[in-house]
């Protein structure tokens, strides 16, 4: 994750608290969405940004979990993540993210 | 994990679902989103 996002993501938490927060992720791909899901619960896995060592243990979800699909508004899901739902590996990008929230 | 009325940090990607795009829905629904941003994962 950039440099600047991770002191972003770290102010917020030190501020107002990781208490009912949650992070949602919007990665194509297994391989980011285990990347960007590892910084924000255990720590920045390159060990170059501010969340090096730091971690945040936020609960992390994607946007193409069925649980996050259900909650939220039919057509602007369908204008927004319908194409990506349809050519992305979901089964392998879910199992990436339920692997950070164990 | 229900979203209502959850604080989101909201992580997007160029290629996948954009900040904004996450951010929209998010709110649709019923979650605070607190920070959006889309990264370009190279």
């Amino acid at each position: 994750m950039d440099l600047d996002d991770q002191a972003n993501v770290n102010r917020l938490a030190e501020s107002i608290g990781t208490e009912n927060m949650i992070v949602l992720l919007g990665q194509p791909d297994p391989n980011s969405t285990a990347l960007f899901a590892e910084t924000v619960t255990r720590g920045d896995p390159t060990w170059a940004g501010p969340l090096a060592g730091v971690p945040l243990g936020l609960p992390v979800y994607h946007i193409l979990e069925p649980e996050v699909k259900a909650q939220m508004d039919r057509a602007l899901y369908e204008e927004h993540v319908g194409l990506m739902e349809l050519s992305a590996e979901v089964d392998e990008i879910i199992k990436e993210i339920k692997r950070y929230r164990e | 994990m229900e979203l209502k009325s959850k604080r989101v940090i909201a992580i997007g990607e160029r290629e996948g679902v954009q900040g904004p795009s996450l951010k929209a829905l998010a709110e649709s629904a019923g979650a605070e989103v607190v920070f959006s941003v889309t990264q370009c994962f190279v």
